[in-house]
Formats: C-alpha cells, sequence, structure tokens
C-alpha cells in the first residue's frame, strides 16, 4: 500500500498537467483508502457469490436430503458431514446452499429497494430544489412526515399493509423508507446550485429551464445523494432482513432469505447456535461492506478533501 | 450574420432610463441598490460603469439582464432594446433573447462555468439552442469559436473541464460561450478581476478584438480604472447607485470635474508622477453614505463639500456633452 516518493510524484505532476477527470481523481484516492479497499472486497466478493449463486450452491434451497433428515429428531440437528459443510437445517436441508442462495435475495431486495427510493428521491428532490415555492413546502412537509417515523416502524406498517407478505412487498416497503432521505439531501444541494455562478451564467445564456435544472444543477448536485445510496443499501439490507425476522417477507417457503433462516434458527438456538450465527455474520458483514464503501466513497468524492 | 457596422447616430442599442432597483425586506426600509440610472449604449458603442464596492454595477447589469430574483426586488424604470421594453418581457420571450441578443461574462470563470461538463459542450448547448444547429456543426462551431478565442490545439480541448484549463484559458472559454451566437450586446462584469495582471491585459485585448470583429456593443463593469481607460469610449462614474459624472473617456481622465471621478484618478500610481509623491485616498466608504433623497451621497467622503450638499439633492446636469451631479465640481482648470 505504500507508494514511493517518485511515483507520487509522477502523479503530482499527472494532476498538474490537468488530465484527471473528477471521477478518476476520486478513484485514485479510493486504491490508495485502506478502510475503502476493505469494503470494496466484502462487496465484490458478496456480488459475486450472489450473481453466481446457482452455480455456486452445491443443492437447492428447498432440496431435503435423507442423510440429513436421518439424525433429525427433537434437540438434535446434525453438524457438518461429508458434503454438507454447514450441515443441514431443521428440514434437513443443505446449509451451505442455503446461505448462498440467500445472498442473491438479498443483493437483489436491497438493490432494487435502493433504486427504486433513490428514484423517487431524485423526482422529488429535484422538483422541490429546482422550483421552490409551494412545490417545495408540500413535498417536504409530505418527506418530514416519513423522516419523523423510526426507518424499520415505517418498513413494518407499509409491508403490514399489504394483503400478503411477498418479496415485491418488502422491496416496496424498504424503498419508501430510503425516499425521504434522498429527497431531503437532494433538495438541499440543488438548494445550494440554485444561486451558483454558473447557474446563473447559463441562464443569462438564455438556457431553457429544464436543461438548466436536469444538464446544469442536478449532475452538480447528485454527488451526496449516490452517496447516500450506498449507504441505504447497506440499511436496505437490514431493514429487509428484520421484516423477513419479523414474519413480514417472502412467504415462499423454497425461497432462502437470511433473515427468516435468522427467525427460524431462534427456536434451534440450544440446539445448534450456528444456524442462527451464520446468517447473522453474514447479514452485518454485508452491511458493514457497504458502509465501509459509502463512506469512503463520501471522503473520497469530498471536494474539501483534495489535495 | 455579419450585419454592416450601424452609424453612431442611429437608435440606441440599448436605452436604460431612470432604472431603480430596490431590495426588500420585511421590517426593515428598502435598500435602495440602483436609485435612478439612466444612460444609452450605441451599436457597436464600447461603455463603461465605473463605481467602488456596493454602487450598484453589478445590480445594474443583472436588472438589464433580468436575472435578479423575483422575490425581495423591486424593479422599475425601462430598459429598452431595439426599443423593445425589457423589464415586462415574458419570462419565455427574455429567454429567447439571452444569448442571442445579449449576453454576458462574468467575474470568475471557474465558477461560472459547469464543473461537470466539458467546456465544448458548454458552448454547443448555446449554439443548438439559439441558431438551431446540429450536433456535427455545432461542435465544428465550437472548435472554431475556441481557436478564434486563442485556446491552443482547440479540437482536443473541446473535451476539456473546466478545472484543467487555467484561469486566462476560462475566462477565454467564457467569452466564447458568450459571443458564440453573435449577440449584440454584451456586458462584462469585471472580467478580469479575478485574473492576475498579464492575463487581465491578454483578456481585456481579446475582449476588445471580439467585439470589434463581430460589431458587439460592450458594458465593462469595472472598479479598475486602468481597464476603463484602454477600451471604452464613454465612461459612466457610479456613485452610491447613481451617475455621478459621464464623459468620452479623454475628457473624463483629463479633466475629472466630480470631486469622487477626481479622487479615483488621484488615487492610482501614475508614470509621471514625482518621485516620492504620496497617492491620495478617499476617506471613509460606502457605509457613511447620506440618502439621495435630501443630500448628495458622496458629502462625507468629499473634501469639497458646501452646504448644499446636505440639504438639496444635486441633479444631474448635462452641459457640453458632460454629465455631472455636483454642486461644487474641481475646476475645469485644463479644458
Amino acid at each position: 500500500m505504500t507508494t514511493t516518493w517518485a511515483q507520487r510524484r509522477k502523479e503530482r505532476i499527472d494532476d498538474l498537467a490537468g488530465g484527471r477527470s473528477l471521477t478518476s481523481e476520486a478513484m485514485r484516492r479510493l486504491r490508495r483508502d485502506p478502510v475503502a479497499i476493505v469494503g470494496a472486497v466484502i462487496v465484490g466478493l458478496f456480488v459475486v457469490i450472489a450473481v453466481f449463486a446457482p452455480l455456486l450452491a452445491p443443492h437447492g434451497a428447498a432440496e431435503s436430503f435423507p442423510e440429513l433428515q436421518a439424525d433429525l429428531r427433537p434437540g438434535n440437528i446434525p453438524g457438518a458431514q461429508e458434503g454438507f459443510p454447514l450441515g443441514g437445517d431443521q428440514l434437513g436441508r443443505d446449509f451451505l446452499s442455503r446461505m448462498i442462495l440467500a445472498s442473491q435475495q438479498t443483493l437483489l431486495v436491497g438493490v432494487l429497494a435502493t433504486l427504486i427510493g433513490l428514484a423517487i428521491g431524485i423526482v422529488i428532490g429535484t422538483l422541490a430544489g429546482a422550483f421552490g415555492g409551494w412545490i417545495d413546502t408540500v413535498l417536504m412537509r409530505v418527506t418530514d412526515v416519513l423522516l419523523a417515523i423510526p426507518s424499520l416502524l415505517l418498513a413494518i406498517s407499509v409491508a403490514a399493509l399489504a394483503a400478503s407478505p411477498s418479496q415485491t412487498t418488502v422491496i416496496i416497503a424498504v424503498a419508501i423508507v430510503g425516499v425521504p432521505i434522498f429527497a431531503r439531501l437532494l433538495r438541499g444541494s440543488m438548494l445550494s446550485q440554485r444561486n451558483s455562478d454558473h447557474v446563473v451564467a447559463a441562464t443569462a445564456l438564455g438556457v431553457k429551464r429544464p436543461a438548466v435544472v436536469l444538464r446544469h444543477m442536478l449532475p452538480n448536485a447528485i454527488g451526496p445523494v449516490i452517496v447516500q445510496a450506498t449507504l441505504t443499501l447497506a440499511t436496505a439490507i437490514l431493514d429487509a432482513a428484520a421484516l423477513s425476522f419479523l414474519g413480514l417477507g417472502d412467504a415462499d417457503p423454497g425461497r432462502a432469505e437470511w433473515g427468516l433462516m435468522l427467525a427460524q434458527a431462534q427456536t434451534y438456538l440450544d440446539v445448534r447456535p450456528a444456524l442462527a450465527f451464520y446468517p447473522a455474520f453474514a447479514i452485518i458483514v454485508v452491511a458493514l461492506g457497504f458502509t465501509l464503501l459509502g463512506e469512503s466513497l463520501r471522503e473520497a468524492l469530498d471536494p474539501k478533501g483534495r489535495r | 450574420m455579419t450585419a454592416p457596422r450601424p452609424t453612431p447616430t442611429a437608435e440606441p442599442l440599448l436605452q436604460v432610463r431612470d432604472l431603480r432597483v430596490a431590495f426588500r425586506r420585511r421590517g426593515e426600509p428598502d435598500t435602495l441598490a440602483v436609485d435612478g440610472v439612466s444612460f444609452d449604449v450605441a451599436p457597436g458603442q464600447v461603455v463603461g460603469l465605473v463605481g467602488e464596492s456596493g454602487c450598484g454595477k453589478s445590480v445594474t447589469s443583472m436588472a438589464i439582464m433580468r436575472l435578479l430574483p423575483r422575490r425581495g426586488v423591486q424593479i422599475t424604470g425601462s430598459v429598452k432594446m431595439d426599443g423593445e421594453e425589457l423589464l415586462t418581457l415574458s419570462e419565455a420571450k427574455m429567454r429567447e433573447r439571452r444569448g442571442r441578443d445579449l449576453s454576458m461574462v462574468f467575474q470568475d470563470p471557474l465558477s461560472s462555468l459547469n464543473p461537470v461538463v466539458p467546456i465544448g459542450l458548454q458552448i454547443t448547448e448555446v449554439l443548438r439552442r439559439h441558431r438551431g444547429m446540429d450536433k456535427e456543426k455545432a461542435r465544428q462551431a465550437a472548435v472554431d469559436l475556441l481557436d478564434r478565442v486563442g485556446i491552443p490545439d482547440p479540437r482536443r480541448r473541446v473535451t476539456a473541464y473546466p478545472h484543467q484549463l487555467s484561469g486566462g484559458m476560462r475566462q477565454r472559454v467564457m467569452i466564447a460561450i458568450a459571443l458564440a451566437c453573435r449577440p449584440r450586446l454584451l456586458i462584462a462584469d469585471e472580467p478580469t478581476t479575478a485574473l492576475d495582471v498579464t492575463i487581465q491585459a491578454q483578456i481585456l485585448e481579446l475582449l476588445k478584438e471580439m467585439v470589434a470583429e463581430t460589431g458587439a456593443a460592450l458594458i465593462m463593469i469595472t472598479h479598475d480604472l486602468g481597464v476603463v481607460a484602454g477600451l471604452c469610449e464613454t465612461v459612466n462614474v457610479l456613485y452610491g447607485g447613481r451617475i455621478v459624472e459621464r464623459a468620452q473617456r479623454h475628457r473624463l481622465f483629463g479633466t475629472p470635474r466630480h470631486p469622487y471621478t477626481h479622487g479615483l484618478l488621484r488615487s492610482i500610481p501614475r508614470l509621471d508622477a514625482a518621485a516620492g509623491e504620496q497617492l491620495e485616498a478617499i476617506p471613509g466608504s460606502v457605509v457613511d453614505n447620506l440618502p439621495w433623497a435630501h443630500a448628495c451621497a458622496f458629502q462625507p467622503r468629499c473634501p469639497r463639500s458646501v452646504d448644499r450638499c446636505v440639504e438639496v439633492t444635486p441633479e444631474a446636469e448635462n452641459t457640453g456633452g458632460r454629465l455631472l451631479r455636483c454642486f461644487n465640481p474641481v475646476p475645469a482648470s485644463a479644458e
């Protein structure tokens, strides 16, 4: 991780030559930040496992195996054995396969929920920040109300409103939790853009209002929102797991999900605590990975941190 | 697009009459930033607006461009371009004119350029908006424009971001953008203040050239009389939101009549001054101003003030092509 003096000097010269865009500058700083590297490795591993889960998992999520079921009786759940490195669960299914396949659900729910929340938040934040006036007042009071409710409570309320719990209701519930955060953040940075010199300059050139907003304000305002999205991914994963844990998640027993696995493991804590440990550990590590990456991304993109 | 340069006797291109800009705040009296400013700009003419910080020069330009926020600002008077009133124009029509008929160069070129958009795109945006060019044609025009304002290797520079250019280059880009659609009026609001001295001279030279080439009229806003001296035909000296003196450049510099103008000129170092001679400063600052309503705003700082200065508002009087607002002007001995 140590860069030699000569290397650093060369980079300095490159800098002065002015060949760096904002993004490549940020990338350069990310590469030097050990926290960012740890975060990126965790997130990278998680994404690879999740994407290739069906190929990596030795067995299906709903498959039961006679050799695991054989030892299954009250007070005993079989541990690791030949072909099943993490042992089986209370129904004789391969626990390793379920752990791997669950990562896919987690990624899917986390990313989709964040993207949906981000999209809605960007629309609200842009409208409020760019136009101000009563549009701003109405939109911001609504987000205030949403922000006032603790996020998990809000997600539970939304998920509970649905007729039957499903993966879709989890995604929607978690997405709604993210909306007010994104909207507020974007509105704030849009406001600071509104009277910035280059926006006035663009207006002075007769650029149309929508173009001023979309080309000159939004791209300059969106940075902190993108950073927030990586941080929100972590909370989205936690919230989704929490909903499943509380029984408001995916009702399909064939699909593995860390939150649900954790909930089911509760019953067998004294029998085989590992069943609770693995999913809990996975949730924590993945959430930590996204948080580390998000935090260092924020630092890397902060123009004040620039040397 | 190359209209013949109109004769000086033609209708003024821009006619500003009794322009007043008041900033209003609840529970406080209005602040009059511009207090009855009138001047004309003939086609192709270079006019200077000179004054210290807070005299209303930038607010005047923003009012002409209609860039001041609507809330909390009251603008009265009249700004006519080609006889058409700009102050009452609809926002959509004003947008049509901005950039096409009248355009502006700002003080700080770094913050006035969009940091996340390559400079080429910022030029083509205006060309496509006002001249309906297609992408390829606009790109070619942008390269030509960058070449004309003296950016080396323009073909490669169109993809550069503002932070990759030097201060002088950025201001050249700003000028290229402002003049892209060949506006007939360019307002330059302290275009050289953020640049160092050698670059200042280059940028002024460029402005002069470009204005002559495109036939645009120029309103040069500055606190630097040196900038005015090399560029402007007519000079308006602003103080406290009003024009206190206006004359042709040579007459103003040769025989300043208003004590304020006189003081400004005395405060500049001169090459022909005797060695060891002290520069004179104008005492006080704008916060000492009296209200124009029943006095001369400059009185508290004026070395030539008489009793009337605190009782009656001096009116602007036009004598022999010079506009002067003073009861006790500096004698025109040298004239």
